[in-house]
Parts: structure tokens; sequence; C-alpha cells
């Protein structure tokens, strides 16, 4: 029998804020334990929580990009449970009247090679809610250890459809979502200090069934191609326990992305109760049309938008969008680039083969090179021109990317131009070259027109292989013409 | 006295991590009891007409601008910790 797996994705974000969710007391990463805490974030008596307006705002930003309808009334609920990642005993959340409904995310699955565009898919959002992230743990042999830094920041809750069917889908699901949120200034969404975190739900049932299956949940899945990985694995895990007789418990169960071995965390039979109820200390929210309309003007052009139109406006080709278009700032420098030149795919090619070649190397990021869109559009047009042969504009490349100077700098101070700037040094060489092969001339004459091929050496070696191989062709063809 | 079937003293004690003795228990369900019974009365006014609300006043929106203040001093932070280590809290070990 022919199974499919059904997978669904909750993804957490922390949304970068200076301040808490509900407190005005610094958010922060890799702050000393408990630094971060205030009579809010610790639930002394008598303390009340304000929302944060920036949490608001972005979670709003977050719906609209990712084409979420935004509730006009929202509230705010209390997730009751009792562990030492919360202070209060509850978490602030919202459960049956979240700030955004619906919504998808636009993915692309590999193509049939790297130069190939893949196949396009909408992933349908259930919804979008925000809550206050818990405090962190660190288990010892004999206690656990609590810091409330964490505790209090803002965290969105992106839930999907459980509409995907394989690995990659998922992994295309959090790439793209990622990229959206990074865009939008809405994250940084560094899986390792935990700003995005994600759980997978994940079932199989027989090809053609349309009934779910018991469903599984993945959590610790702490990186992206560990996302991939550990769904990968649970699929087969799932299949070869049923088709071994077996049958799926509804359970928690976590991945070791290093080991690459899943083991079960806790039975779902004794299902979390949380008694949500609304929360009174806090009011609701009412979102205006002024309010989405000034968001809905922050929104950024998203990765596959910027695609669609750098193919349209700039004629470039899919290797050349498919790298730049996931980092916004790349994104920026290759238009800036492509403007500047001219020519946008020589630029695009400078860009995705030597630049990031080059960052690569040096271990630097975009924003610290000295290599900015004016250079690359510069040696881009020298290229053009004639000026400089592509082995020597690979070298003022390198040499640019050291020293930040201009490549016209660097081909004068190393002498890279192609020779000879005199076009009439050029014509006497190509003569010469011409007079000294009377058998080729023939040749030519009577159209074997490789035969012109004989008269480049020689000019060549009278430039000391610095001539323009295509100003040699036009020269020689023009003398040639005339004899 | 309505019908209590539904309140389960053990697990709603099991839930707010409460160890009960059975005296407790007996206690503690009748006063549960008595305070369905009063959600039940609730229940039987006629609500027609009024929109659901989980507040009582039609107030939105109150917020304050991201700006962040200084917090509690980490010694502050602890100092009604039972147990402390490394400026976090001891607890006994708990794994879900």
């Amino acid at each position: 029998m022919k199974y499919e797996a059904v997978i669904g994705l909750e993804v957490h974000v922390q949304i970068k804020t200076h301040s808490k969710m509900f407190t005005r007391v610094a958010a922060g990463y890799g702050h000393k334990p408990n630094t971060l805490t205030d009579p809010v974030v610790l639930a002394l008596p008598g303390v009340l929580p304000v929302m944060n307006k920036a949490a608001l705002d972005a979670i709003i930003k977050a719906g609209l990009m990712l084409n979420s309808g935004i509730a006009p009334v929202s509230k705010w609920d209390r997730k009751n449970y009792f562990y030492p990642d919360s202070t209060k005993n509850y978490q602030i959340s919202q459960y049956d009247q979240p700030i955004c409904l619906g919504g998808f995310v636009e993915i692309e699955l590999p193509g049939s090679a790297r130069n190939v565009m893949g196949e396009h898919k909408k992933i349908p959002l259930t919804r979008i809610h925000l809550e206050e992230d818990v405090g962190k743990l660190t288990h010892f042999a004999s206690e656990s250890l609590v810091d409330y830094n964490r505790a209090g920041t803002p965290l969105m809750e992106i839930v999907s459809e459980p509409a995907m069917h394989t690995a990659d889908e998922a992994f295309a699901y959090l790439t793209s979502l990622r990229a959206a949120m990074v865009y939008g200034g809405i994250s940084d969404c560094d899986m390792e200090k935990g700003q995005l975190r994600c759980d997978a739900n994940i079932s199989i049932r027989p090809v053609g069934e349309t009934k779910l299956g018991t469903k599984v949940e993945l959590k610790n899945l702490n990186s992206i191609s560990f996302v991939r990985d550990g769904i990968a694995h649970e699929i087969k895990r799932q299949i070869a326990a049923v088709e071994s007789g077996g049958t799926i418990v509804q359970e928690t169960r976590q991945y070791d992305g290093e080991a690459g071995v899943s083991t079960s965390m806790r039975s779902k039979e004794m299902a979390h109760d949380y008694r949500y109820f609304p929360d009174p200390d806090l009011m609701p929210v009412k979102v205006d049309d002024a309010w989405k309309a000034r968001l809905q003007a922050e929104c950024p052009e998203l990765p596959f938008e910027k695609q669609r139109r750098f193919i349209e406006q700039y004629q470039v080709p899919y290797t050349i969008t498919s790298v730049v278009v996931w980092d916004r700032e790349l994104a920026d420098f290759f238009e800036e680039a492509a403007k500047l030149s001219g020519k946008p795919q020589a630029a695009g090619n400078w860009i995705v083969n030597d630049l990031l070649r080059e960052l690569g190397t040096a271990k630097q990021v975009l924003a610290e090179s000295k290599v900015r869109p004016a250079h690359v559009a510069e040696l881009v047009k020298l290229v053009d021109a004639g000026t400089l042969l592509n082995n020597s504009a690979k070298e003022v490349f390198i040499d640019m990317f050291s020293t930040g100077e201009l490549p016209s700098v660097i081909s004068d101070r190393k002498g890279l131009k192609a020779a000879p700037t005199d076009l009439g040094e050029l014509e006497q060489w190509c003569r010469d070259a011409i007079a000294a092969n009377a058998k080729a001339l023939a040749e030519f004459k009577t159209g074997k027109d490789s035969a012109i091929n004989a008269f480049k050496g020689p000019v060549m070696k009278a430039a000391k292989g610095k001539a323009n191989p295509k100003a040699v062709d036009e020269t020689l063809r023009k003398l040639l013409a005339q004899m | 006295m309505s019908d209590l079937t539904d309140l389960n003293i053990d697990r709603v004690a099991n839930l707010a991590r409460l160890a009960l003795t059975p005296e407790e228990k007996t206690k503690f369900a009748a006063q549960l009891g008595d305070v369905l019974l009063h959600i039940e009365q609730l229940g039987k006014v006629d609500v027609t007409g009024v929109e659901p609300t989980a507040h009582a006043f039609p107030i939105y929106n109150v917020w304050a601008d991201d700006v962040a203040q200084a917090g509690l001093p980490v010694e502050a932070a602890l100092q009604n910790a039972p147990a402390q280590r490394n400026h976090m809290i001891a607890v006994p070990k708990v794994i879900e």
C-alpha cells in the first residue's frame, strides 16, 4: 500500500522589540541570567500587564505580509498550567480570538535541476496569534535551574493547516516564512538563539484516504535542516510501524538531529487541560482600517514577488534571482548594480559568483564588503567596452574586494587595461600578421572563415596577451575586407 | 443540588498540583459544587440579543510604547527564591 504524509507546522517567532510583551523591562538574548526581570515578569502581587504597541504592529504586519485576515477585535486569554518556566502559572495567549486568521505562505519546491525553477505552492495558514514567551529551564542531575530573561518576550505562533505532504515542502515553508519575517524586520529568526522554533504535527494515511491519521508531534527541531531530516525520519518511522502491523500512538517525540533518531517524550493520553479563560487584566485589541493601511504601507516586497519582478524587469536568469532574492540586502545590492551598469545579467554574475565567493572566503557579511554596487557596475562597463579582458577583470575584482578601490583605478595601477589603447597600433599589428601569412589570407579569401584565427596569434603575441579579442577580430575583418 | 458528575475533584487537584486528604476532597468538592451551581443559575439568565464579550467595559487598545526601562537587579529578583545557583532559581528537577 502507498502512504502519504500529512504535515502541519507550528512556528513560534520572537518579535524583535526593545521591551517585553506586557511590561517595559528590556527583552534580549545573551544577557546574564535573571537580569531582564521586573515585578510583572516575576508575577509579584498587584502587578498589571500593559500591551506593547510595537509587538501589535509587528504581528499585524506579519499577518498582512502572509495574506491573513486581521480580526477587527481580538482578545487575551490565560493558558493555565503549572511548570517552573512560568511565574504566574499561566501564559497570556490568545485562544479563540487571535489577531490574524487564515492566510498563506508561498513556497517553491526543488526544481529538476539547480538552474530550473521548481513548482510553487501556497500553504494555507490557520491563524497567527500573539503570546508571551516563557522562561528557560536547564536540567541537571538533581535539580533544574530557571532563568526568566526570556519570559515575557513577545512571541507569535504561526499555525499552518495540515497541508504539507513531504519534508521538502516543510523545509520550503520554513525557508519562505523565515525570509518573510526577516524581510519585514519582525524578527531576526536566528534558530540558534531560539528566535524561531518549530514543532511539526505529522501523520500518515493510505493514498486516497481523506481522513487524517493519528498525529505525532515532533519537537526540538532546532535548525531548518533538522526540520527536514526530522520530518523525513518520522514519516519513514510511521510507515514502517504500520507496514509491520503496528499502530501509531498519539504522542510527542523529540528529534535528535545529531544522532538522527527520535524518542518519545510523553504520551498524549492525559492531554493537557489548559482551562483557557479571558484575561481580566487585559482589554481587547481593536484594529481599524487606518491602522492596517499604515502597516500595509510598511510591508516589503517578498522574495518571490521580487524574483518575478527581477526576471521580468531585468531579464535575468533564475540562477541569479534564486540566489539574490533571499537576502533583502543582497537583492537591493543587485538591483542597484543592475541599474548602474545597465547590464543586469553581467552585474548579477559578478555578484552571485565572485562577490559571494570572496565574502565566503573572507568570512564577511555583505554590509562589511568594500565592494559596493558602483564597483560592480564600473567593472561591468569596463569589460563590456573591451577595456578589461575576462582574466584581468577577475584579477581586478579580487583586488577591489580587498582594497575597495574602483576598477578603473586598479586596472591603471596594475596596467591591466587591454592593449593597445591606441587603435592605430592594433591596426599595424594586424597588417603585419596578415602580410606574414599569405596562405591564410588566400584561404580566407576563398571563404574559409576560420582562417582568420591564424592571424590572431601573432597579434596577441605583439600585444603581449593584452589585446582585446573582440577588437582584434573586428580590426582583422575590416582590413581583410579591404584586401 | 445540581448534577455534579462533571466535577472530578481528583482531576482538579491534579491540575492544580495539590495533594488533598480525603477530608479536604469532600470539603472542596462541596464548595466547588456550590460555585458550579451558582454558574448554572447565571446560565439561566436570558441573554438573547446580548453580544458575547469577555469584558464588561467597551475599552480597547490599552498599551504603552516600546521603550525599554530598567528592571530589577538580579539580587532583588531572586531574593524570594527558596534556592538559587549561578543567579538562577533552583527547583526540583522537572522534565515533562
